[in-house]
């Protein structure tokens, strides 16, 4: 038998005009702790839905061999019957339910046709001692703390008699001690046969556990790194990451004049009530007039609640801090105080928050200001279709006409709809959250153009992004985020990829 | 050729609006032939809108409820309720008809703030919420009844909201002037506004439809108009519920359409977080939505009662139901954010059309309910299947 317990060989998989994946060879050892790394979009996750069966047989091209054996997983059953279990980010416990009905859901222990409650107990004991985790399994799991919850995913997992474990962004949401513990408990494992894969973007901690590494980049494997054979460091790891050259996607700018500083954060701390915990600590920025800063960081590092933060609030958080437009402190509490201070937010989901889908490209564009097409109380629907008109042909949306469903629409025309919406208000600092995100290159041609206009015209742009050639290209100057803090500012002479990751992955 | 073209587009773009009035006609005509012409006869169409107008003023506000995604289970027995104040305002209280009118409208928008303040700013689920409304109005009305049991009413231009028709200004035997004159009225404004906003479209250089078929359609609309005017007029005239439920679905069809605040509660409907990022109060419209269902419940309580001459211990029964029914026939998605408020009104008047030609063709109560259910079906699963494929 190979030394290998998994191989993926030559596996493609295509989204609707993105190639996620493309011939990525995959191989892990016996009893490794193989960790993946990559950007952002560089495929990590779709690789690991394909390994757990999310994304069944048929839907990728490729093989995959398990133990020898070649498999044709169809769903997350099939590849759990073999010994693969996956730990995704989010964790799926079931908050209401005890830690015993937790780790036992969908594989119960019967006696005949009934479930066998003491016995279900005395095994979860069991599987709570392996993960070094002293408590009474009759516990809510909604009483357990984020690091104990993780445990519990692998006690979980465990119960399933595991050999593969995939582990996603484990210690994304852990503190620095229940991290540690949680890496220690890897180890342990690996002693004990179960072979893990690990998904991190925290680069120190790869480092500290890894056997092997794997680089994906762009939907390619780069390169897999051995320790003890090949030379490892953050810098190596970063540099394989990145490495690509930054094309000439970006338009240029005709001219870069900067003005006063039109909006700034000072310690702005926000708690989430919701999680529990603090996203936001100390984050201090600024932009100033005609200007695009960029700000980078990985997922989770508080970008988006940032955004949220200043526009208004719409989530609740409990925020502390100051916020200046134009020298003045101001105080949002609802979305529309920020909108009337000149500020707009272009949300980085368009489907979810961003636009009406069932509703057509007028009403869409016109509901952030229909003030301005109101007279005495009544909306004049003629001048409002002659302001979509406008904007559909200002901004090429391809669409028969405004009256089309936005729905029905491609994500670059949907983008491109949902920053129409935004420039109706006229505003003076534009937020834009993750701008090109799932759109083609011509459409992202498009919009860095119209941002180039638009701050030409003496508009600010705050465009939060995690494509760092993004970034780099339109930005005038870059802030990085990480852990909810304001890690860095670079002047865009200063910014690179890799000084970029090197701040983000602290 | 190209006439007939045109028909084709504008039919199968506007297939889900149409739907409605389609099934309607078709149904106003199965009982026509079934009963021998009995069902079109003035009276029965007269009679037929009045028992309809404490329901569609109920669907009216349904409606908006359903198109912001919550549901109000309370209306039916808060407009038994408010029914039986008023019912005890002018009897006991001796209070004059304007004055009771007034109380009760107020009292019905105050109750249905108050649910909006639950549902919005406590957060408690509407379908909970109103739930403990409808078992709350039921104990009231109960209460209040008590006593009495039922409340005559002897007020006769209380009653008149119910039952009377509008004043003739000279007397033709056989037809009602004055309706007639209304009609015309209508049938000249009708024309008048579509003329302008023709006209209208045509300057800001926008598409409009060929003037053939501009023609045609002010023909049809009405010759419509032209034949329900008459038909009504052929027996005692328009009615007061009727001239209420007009101007009622008038002036939420206006709302809805034409204002800032009807563009709201269809965003909110569409995409709550959408629209809460867009700038707009999701809270605040909750509650309008809600208030303007309590002052519609009133509106629905006086006229029952006035109806009824009195108020019962059970009115209001299962009102609700019929409102909610009459929204999803009329076109309303239970996904939020579509619906209009004529094709609820629509709606209910197929409802009240299916029980009424069917007492008339002599079909069992057990076989209308079996029949009832079936319509409701076949309305809900025309909307889907018609949903993805209009534009």
């Amino acid at each position: 038998m190979s030394e290998y317990i998994l191989e993926m060989k030559n596996i493609t998989k295509i989204f609707p005009g993105v190639k996620a994946l493309d011939g990525v060879d995959f191989k892990v050892k016996k009893g490794e702790i193989h960790c993946l790394v990559g950007e952002n979009g560089s495929g990590k996750s779709t690789l690991m839905k394909i390994l757990s069966g999310v994304y069944p047989f048929g839907e990728y091209s490729g093989e995959i061999i398990f133990e020898g054996k070649l498999q044709k997983f169809k769903s997350i059953n099939d590849s759990e019957r073999v010994g693969i279990v996956t730990i995704y980010q989010e964790l799926a416990l079931i908050p209401e339910l005890t830690i015993y009905e937790n780790i036992f859901l969908g594989h119960e222990i019967k006696k005949g046709r009934f479930i066998d409650w003491n016995e279900t107990i005395v095994r979860a004991k069991e599987m709570l001692k392996k993960v070094k985790l002293d408590i009474n399994p009759t516990l809510k799991v909604k009483d357990l703390g984020v690091g104990m919850q993780q445990l519990v995913e692998i006690a979980k997992a465990l119960s399933k008699n595991v050999k593969l474990l995939i582990l996603d962004e484990p210690t994304a949401a852990l503190n620095e001690d229940d991290s540690e513990n949680l890496l220690k408990l890897i180890r342990d494992l690996k002693q004990h046969g179960v072979t893990c894969i690990l998904i991190s973007h925290k680069l120190k901690e790869v480092i500290s556990v890894a056997d092997s590494i794997t680089v994906l980049r762009d939907g390619k494997m780069i390169s897999t790194l051995e320790v003890g054979k090949d030379e490892i460091s953050e810098n190596i790891i970063i540099k394989h990451m990145v490495g690509r050259e930054i094309e000439d996607i970006y338009p240029k700018r005709k001219k870069k004049e900067f003005g006063e500083k039109v909006f700034e954060v000072k310690n702005l701390s926000a708690y989430d009530p919701n999680l529990g915990r603090e996203i936001l600590k100390d984050v201090e920025f600024n932009v100033r007039k005609g200007e695009i800063v960029g700000i980078a960081g990985l997922m989770g590092a508080g970008r988006t609640e940032l955004a949220l933060s200043i526009f208004g609030n719409p989530k609740g958080y409990k925020l502390k801090g100051e916020i200046y437009v134009n020298g003045q402190m101001k105080k949002f509490t609802k979305p529309k105080d920020a909108i009337r201070a000149g500020i707009a937010y272009v949300s980085e989901d368009r489907k979810g928050n961003g636009l009406i889908l069932i509703d057509d490209i007028r009403n869409n564009i016109s509901i952030t200001n229909l003030k301005e097409l109101t007279n005495n109380g009544f909306i004049n629907e003629n001048e409002e279709i002659k302001v979509a008109n406008e904007y559909k042909e200002s901004l090429r949306i391809k669409a028969p006409s405004v009256e089309q469903k936005v729905g029905n629409l491609s994500g670059g025309n949907q983008q491109k709809v949902s920053l129409a919406k935004w420039l109706f208000v006229k505003p003076h600092v534009l937020i834009l959250d993750e701008p090109t995100r799932g759109i083609d290159v011509g459409a992202k041609y498009e919009i860095y153009t119209l941002m180039n206009q638009l701050v030409e015209k003496g508009m600010s742009i705050i465009m939060i992004s995690s494509e760092l050639p993004e970034v780099l290209g339109m930005s005038d100057r870059v802030y990085v985020m990480s852990g909810g803090r304001m890690v860095g500012e670079l002047p865009i002479e200063e910014a690179t990829q890799e000084k970029i990751m090197e701040l983000a992955t602290n | 050729m190209k006439f007939l073209e045109e028909a084709k587009h504008l039919l199968k773009q506007n297939i889900r609006d149409y739907g409605m009035y389609v099934a309607l006609a078709v149904i106003m005509l199965i009982f026509t032939i079934t009963t021998g012409g009995l069902f079109i006869s003035s009276r029965n169409i007269s009679n037929l809108i009045n028992q309809t107008g404490y329901i569609a003023v109920l669907a009216v506000g349904m409606t908006l409820i359903i198109v912001i995604r919550h549901i109000d289970l309370s209306v039916g027995y808060l407009a038994g309720f408010l029914g039986a104040i008023a019912a005890i305002l002018l009897t006991k209280a001796g209070a004059p008809v304007y004055l009771t009118i007034l109380i009760v409208l107020a009292l019905g928008t105050i109750i249905g703030l108050f649910n909006g303040y639950l549902v919005a700013y406590v957060g408690i689920p509407a379908f909970v919420a109103t739930l403990a409304g409808m078992l709350a109005f039921r104990g009231a009305l109960l209460l209040v009844t008590e006593e009495t049991g039922t409340i005559i009413v002897p007020n006769k231009s209380f009653n008149a909201i119910g039952n009377g028709f509008i004043p003739d200004i000279a007397h033709v035997p056989g037809i009602h002037l004055l309706t007639l004159i209304i009609g015309a009225l209508a049938i000249g404004f009708y024309i008048y506004s579509e003329f302008n906003t023709r006209k209208n479209k045509i300057k800001y250089n926008f598409e409009v439809i060929s003037s053939t078929m501009f023609i045609l359609k002010l023909i049809f609309v009405s010759a419509i108009i032209a034949y329900i005017t008459w038909i009504l007029s052929g027996y005692n005239g328009l009615s007061w519920t009727v001239v209420i439920v007009i101007i009622v679905v008038a002036i939420y069809h206006v709302i809805t359409t034409k204002t800032p605040l009807g563009r709201y509660i269809y965003a909110v409907g569409g995409n709550p977080e959408a629209a809460k990022l867009s700038g707009i109060d999701v809270s605040k419209i909750t509650l309008i939505v809600f208030g303007s269902m309590g002052l519609l419940s009133a509106l629905s309580g006086i006229l029952y009662t006035a109806r009824l001459q009195s108020a019962t211990t059970t009115a209001g029964t299962l009102f609700e139901l019929d409102a909610i029914a009459a929204a999803y026939v009329g076109g309303v998605s239970a996904a939020g954010g579509v619906g209009k408020v004529t094709g609820s009104i629509v709606g209910a008047l197929v409802m009240a059309s299916l029980i009424n030609g069917m007492n008339l063709m002599g079909v069992g109560i057990s076989y209308q309910y079996i029949i009832r259910g079936a319509v409701l079906a076949a309305a809900v699963i025309f909307d889907v299947k018609t949903r993805n494929k209009s534009r």
